[in-house]
């Protein structure tokens, strides 16, 4: 199976689910799917359990500040099928909130706090979202574009 | 084949000597090239073990020479009836804190160097370097040694012990005080009374520490004191890992005490005797090493195998260092302790590992006897005679014969401990319960019936 | 292979009218002895018993990602070393591989041919770490310093190419920072020579030891389909019996012309998937290092390093990759977003151990508090890239 028959696949059986498709003109670099907030669940368990698509595994789970939007993005793999699928779910600013794979993936829970942790993406269903990196009394999350470094932590002084 | 930039053949074949000479010469430090081999040095090993038993025997002989030459056991009166077992008491503590602190310090070096050896190090090298020589014929440049020379570190523990000794003294705040500083002590005072019931040498007639009729029976119950002291050290400390460390003590060396119960009857019941003296003195004087009881019947040879491997578990040495187990419990009991009483809790442990080997070769090895028929029979003849310089020949003979093998037996304590990892606490107890138990039974049974098939032992039923 | 989330139940209940015993919370790390850095994990304990465990990462955490998305392309590189600072060629590579595809460089063979080189003699320094370490935490110190004097020859290998010994930045984007040294080349070949009969010693010494058998086989059993939900890769995968390996599944570099085997675990001395093959997964993927090297070394054409494009500010054009590559730990992957700047939107890193590690727990249960440690050193991880 190559990466354009998945895409294929996902499409056809969720052609509400997928908002676009590929890279957008010129861009470099993998394709990927953009999926709906509330329908990312329902597509990452068919691909997971669909016995034609065996997406056995949560390779990496990303969260991404574009600026303007985050989004949370999922490399699947299929070992079986030999292929990789890159799953991104935009999320606005105010409110970033997707459902857990947890249940399906293991390796989804620290991945997912991780996000949470550094980029504020809440995901619901998650059996413990606290924080994972950073101390657990931080304030604001690191990895967005607008975050302000805090001038001081526990008597700690930030000079720099 | 030859590489595309270099003017060396590029493969020279698995494990060439050319390919072990550039990764030597080149590739790790050339000054240190033999040691990587781990093989260097191991010739001064033979010459560096007779240190303690030379030394010890020459200390035990100033000790018999003295009480001989004051005649302090011939002497009679109500006075000395009372005032002679309190100096030779006195006496005795002295010679044996002097044995264990010459001991333990030679020991640690020994340690040291030995698991350096087995690792491609060299070990404590520096402390001790000795800078400027005697001249002693100038013309031909000859010295008594190098001029800048550094005999291997001798002074390392020397160094260590000052340092632990300059260090803070620190009690934990929530620790449970009184038991906290007790632990050590009484640590150390089992290992130091066990010390009393060994025969250094033949010379019993005068005196031996404490030549009690029961002193096998005393030398197990005493060793097991170190638990105790181990024990009440992990409780007071209150550290969760020095707690674990304590239970597993108690586990560990409780149930160690069977097992090597049972090797020590073996012994008993082929000696006919528990004073320890008698047990000696019933490997030899006659057919030399076979008379020892580990050639005796292979049940005693069974007995020692078991007796030396708990021995190991009951001084909590490597594989069985579970109590301080440092990958899982940082240091176990001692975590707590710094300074002065972390070293007391070191001389104790280095201690209790003398006494266990030198308990062994009191009862398997043969004791003070040397294994050669002749020197044997002098020995015998010495122990009786009246005579100063036969007594101090005997007495020095004897404390160099069981120093000696006690220290081979160090030796090997310490090369299981740097070639073996360590077993979890289950196994531990696997082997003593359900291996050591039941074969610790069949030494005795079979060893019992073995002096019953043939009295005397072999030697005597078949040379005659 | 159909793996399922079906992670066993955590603290069994108590058998009734058993004596009543009283559990303790233990604090293992993050400053101990077999935690490999500041790692942290709770465990709750019933006597020996480790009923459950809750693992605490992020005190080494140094904001990996959010200084990448302020310096520029080239500068990443070395804040990749600090990364898995037992495999820094690796890491350098990864991160290197990953932008290289984006901006679609191509790099001269001697580059390639050496890359591979250093990062399988980086596997090796890196499984010879590992293997001491477990020894260590198994309670066997002399196998460390053993595994220490070879590894020594491999720093100092790094140290004649690039002139440093743990953080290398060595490999760049678009090539190599320098080119070997003439003799370089002949005193790998020695080392490989010399390195290979030593692994003879080492099982030996260590993998066939009867206590260390009996302290690793049966202990900590990660079944393959756990091992495959939580994203576990590398020896920690392939303990457990799935043939996974990036170099063979996708390879990058030129790992296709190459003969290796890909070890993995065969349950020979206890179970499949225990402590024991995951550590001699890693024994043997040395000997696999050790043949590859030799292969490469037979054919290393001269010429220049550095792609002649890559020299200027890097601007790569609008868009998003994910690569990977086998690290000694696993499979490292980079995800770079770009927008056509000089420096990236994201980098995130996925780190093996990251993965490797969340499973900890799902393994740790029931086992004995020595078991533990025996666990926590047969995942093998660095906490500088679990925690990035």
């Amino acid at each position: 199976m190559t990466r354009a028959e998945a895409h294929a696949a996902i499409l056809a059986k969720f052609p509400d689910a997928i908002v676009r498709d590929g890279r957008e003109g010129k861009e470099a670099g993998d394709p990927y799917l953009v999926v709906k907030a509330e329908r990312l669940h329902d597509v990452v368990k068919w691909m997971k359990e669909d016995p034609g698509m065996r997406f056995e595994v949560l390779q990496c789970l990303s969260g991404v500040d574009y600026g303007k939007d985050l989004a949370s993005v999922y490399h699947l793999d299929s070992w079986t099928n030999k292929v990789t699928v890159c799953l991104r779910v935009e999320l606005p600013r105010e409110k970033p909130e997707v459902a857990s794979i947890t249940d399906l993936y293991g390796a989804a829970d620290w991945h997912e706090r991780e996000a949470y942790d550094l980029l504020g993406i809440t995901y619901t269903g998650h059996p413990k979202l606290v924080r994972i990196l950073c101390a657990e009394d931080w304030v604001g999350y690191p990895l967005r574009k607008d975050y302000v470094f805090p001038k001081e932590y526990h008597g700690i002084k930030n000079d720099l | 084949m030859t590489g595309p930039a270099g003017s060396l053949p590029l493969s020279t074949g698995r494990g060439s000597r050319e390919a072990t000479a550039i990764v030597y010469q080149e590739l790790l430090n050339p000054h240190h090239a033999q040691t990587y081999t781990g093989r260097a040095y191991w010739g001064l090993f033979p010459f560096a073990a007779l240190f303690v038993p030379v030394l010890t025997a020459g200390l035990f002989v100033a000790w018999e020479a003295v009480v001989h030459l004051t005649g302090l056991t011939r002497t009679t009166g109500e006075f000395w009836s009372v005032a002679r077992p309190l100096l030779l008491g006195l006496g005795w503590v002295h010679v044996i804190l002097i044995f264990i602190t010459i001991f333990s310090m030679y020991a640690v070096w020994m340690e040291r160097k030995v698991s350096a050896h087995m690792q491609c190090r060299t070990g404590p090298m520096e402390v001790g370097r000795i800078q400027g020589s005697i001249f002693l014929w100038k013309r031909f440049n000859f010295r008594l040694w190098p001029k800048s020379w550094s005999p291997h570190g001798w002074l390392q523990t020397l160094a260590d012990g000052l340092k632990l000794m300059a260090k803070e003294d620190l009690i934990p705040k929530d620790a449970d005080r009184w038991i906290f500083i007790l632990a050590p002590i009484v640590a150390f005072t089992g290992v130091f009374i066990s010390f009393l019931v060994i025969p250094f040498h033949g010379v019993l007639s005068s005196f031996i520490p404490a030549d009690l009729d029961t002193g096998v029976f005393f030398f197990a119950a005493v060793t097991s004191i170190e638990a105790i002291g181990v024990i009440m050290a992990g409780w007071a400390s209150n550290n969760k890992w020095a707690l674990f460390g304590a239970m597993r003590a108690a586990t560990q060396v409780v149930s160690y005490e069977l097992p090597i119960g049972l090797a020590f009857l073996t012994a008993v019941v082929a000696a006919g005797s528990l004073r320890v003296s008698d047990i000696v003195a019933a490997q030899g004087p006659d057919y030399g090493m076979l008379a020892w009881f580990v050639f005796r019947s292979p049940f005693l040879l069974l007995a020692f195998v078991i007796y030396f491997i708990s021995s190991l578990a009951e001084c909590k040495r490597a594989p069985f260092d579970l109590p301080e187990a440092e990958s899982e419990l940082i240091s176990g009991f001692h975590t707590e302790y710094s300074s002065m009483r972390f070293s007391i809790f070191f001389l104790a442990e280095y201690a209790a590992m003398y006494v266990v080997a030198a308990f062994a070769a009191v009862l398997f090895l043969g004791g003070w006897w040397t294994g050669i028929a002749p020197v044997d029979h002098f020995l015998a003849d010495a122990a009786k005679s009246d005579g100063l310089l036969p007594r101090l020949a005997a007495v020095g003979i004897g404390v160099f014969a069981v120093v000696g093998k006690s220290m081979i037996l160090v030796f090997f304590q310490m090369a299981a401990r740097w070639t073996y990892p360590r077993a979890r606490l289950d196994q531990v107890m696997y082997l003593c319960l359900k291996v050591f138990l039941p074969f610790g039974l069949l030494t005795l049974v079979g060893g019992t019936a073995w002096e019953l098939w043939l009295e005397g032992g072999w030697p005597k039923a078949l040379l005659g | 292979m159909s793996p399922e989330l079906q992670s066993p139940p955590l603290a069994q209940p108590r058998a009734p009218g058993d004596v009543r015993t009283e559990e303790m919370l233990l604090n293992i790390g993050p400053q101990h002895p077999s935690t490999h850095g500041v790692f942290r994990v709770v465990v709750q304990t019933d006597g020996e018993i480790v009923l459950d465990s809750e693992p605490h990462i992020g005190y080494l955490h140094r904001c990996f990602e959010k200084i990448a998305e302020s310096v520029d392309y080239l500068k990443v590189t070395p804040y990749t070393d600090r990364l898995d600072y037992l495999a820094s060629m690796c890491n350098n590579l990864g991160y290197c591989l990953t932008v290289e595809k984006l901006m679609g460089l191509q790099i001269p063979r001697r580059a390639t041919r050496l890359r591979m080189i250093v990062a399988e003699l980086n596997r090796v320094a890196s499984h010879l770490l590992a293997f001491g370490t477990y020894g260590m935490d198994s309670g066997a110190i002399t196998p460390f310093l053993h595994a220490f004097r070879d590894r020594e020859a491999i720093l100092k290998l790094f140290e004649i190419i690039c002139g440093q010994r743990l953080n290398y930045n060595y490999v760049r984007i678009g090539g190599l920072a320098e080119d070997a040294p003439p003799r370089w080349l002949d005193q790998v070949a020695a080392f490989v020579d010399f390195f290979e009969p030593k692994i003879d010693e080492y099982d030996a010494l260590l993998s066939y030891n009867g206590i260390f058998i009996k302290r690793a086989a049966n202990i900590g059993v990660l079944p393959a389909a756990t091992a495959i939900s939580w994203g576990c890769t590398g020896p920690v995968l392939r303990g457990s019996g799935v043939r996974r390996d990036i170099r063979k599944d996708e390879p990058y570099l030129e790992y296709d012309k190459v003969e290796f085997d890909v070890p993995i675990g065969r349950g020979e001395v206890g179970t499949l998937g225990d402590c024991w093959d995951r550590y001699m997964v890693r024994v043997r993927e040395m000997r696999e290092a050790c043949k590859i090297v030799r292969q490469v070394l037979k054919d290393v054409p001269e010429g220049p390093v550095m792609a002649p494009e890559a020299k200027k500010v890097l601007r790569p054009p609008k868009g998003e990759v994910y690569y990977r590559i086998e690290n000694p730990r696993g499979e490292l992957g980079f995800y770079v977003v770009s927008d056509g700047k000089d420096k990236a939107v994201r980098i995130k890193c996925r780190s093996p151990a990251f993965c490797n590690l969340s499973v900890l727990r799902e393994i740790a249960h029931g086992c004995m508090l020595a078991d533990m440690i025996m666990i926590i050193g047969s995942i093998d991880f660095v906490m500088g890239e679990v925690d990035r």
